[in-house]
């Protein structure tokens, strides 16, 4: 198998449709016999990146980069930017609006969860001008 | 148990069948979206009140064997579209989440 990529684009704003990407992907690695561990870890961590995106950043991109020893996530957003870093992957530390609790997130694990079940997580982000968020899962 | 054996044993409304062919291993409760993508367990009855279409990916992405909504907690429409395309059984019971737990246990064996 060699590289295979896949491209997503995260709409902004529309919880009906966070999750497509992140479940594609988990169908994709399922098809390729994948480990099973590292597939639920990419779920977990790209789910939280693409809900993210459309909390925070009114939507973005998503590139996955598959080959047999792991898998690359590029989640690029062109949004607000995260002022404080340190302060958004302390699990607890949420700026979610009040409608989007209600329906269950704003826990603030959202960062804390995409650090925990990737093996690398790089932060690339400026105010006002977006995020891109690098996260590397070993197969 | 299988899901469907669960229902029938709680007396759980079937809101979507799904397959209800699937193994319950075990029980988790929790309304906190990302709280439970960290930590539901493969195969688990998840016991919520959260009934919108990101619980159906949660429990998909984390292969829950179905959605328990507790004390009559509603499903939105899209959700159960996508329960039906994505084959996750969602059951309803009216009691709450800890009297379900409780009988869940029971039903597993996982009892104190």
């Amino acid at each position: 198998m060699s590289t295979l990529t896949l491209r997503y684009q995260v709409p902004g704003d529309d919880f009906t449709r966070a999750g497509e990407a992140s479940s594609d992907v988990k169908r994709k690695l399922k098809q390729l016999g994948y480990n099973p561990d590292a597939i639920r870890k990419v779920a977990i961590a790209m789910y939280e990146g693409e809900i993210n995106m459309v909390i925070h950043a009114g939507g973005g991109e998503a590139v996955v980069d598959i080959d047999p020893k792991q898998v690359r996530i590029a989640l690029i957003d062109q949004g607000p930017g995260i002022p404080d870093v340190e302060k958004a992957m302390q699990e607890g530390w949420s700026t979610a609006p009040d409608n989007v609790r209600n329906l269950g997130f704003g826990a603030g694990m959202g960062l804390p969860n995409m650090k925990k079940y990737t093996d690398e997580l790089r932060i690339e982000t400026k105010v006002g001008e977006g995020t891109s968020l690098y996260m590397t899962v070993n197969a | 148990m299988t899901v469907k054996e669960l229902a029938a044993a709680l007396g759980a409304q079937v809101l979507v069948e799904g397959d209800s062919s699937r193994r319950v291993e075990t029980g988790y409760a929790g309304d906190l979206l990302s709280w439970v993508m960290a930590r539901l367990p493969e195969g688990a009855a998840w016991l919520t009140v959260m009934g919108n279409l990101n619980a159906v990916a949660v429990c998909s992405l984390k292969d829950g064997a179905c959605i328990l909504l507790t004390e009559n907690a509603p499903l939105d429409e899209n959700a159960r579209n996508r329960a039906e395309l994505e084959e996750i059984p969602v059951l309803r019971t009216e009691a709450g989440a800890y009297q379900t737990a409780l009988r869940l246990a029971a039903l597993l064996g996982e009892g104190p």
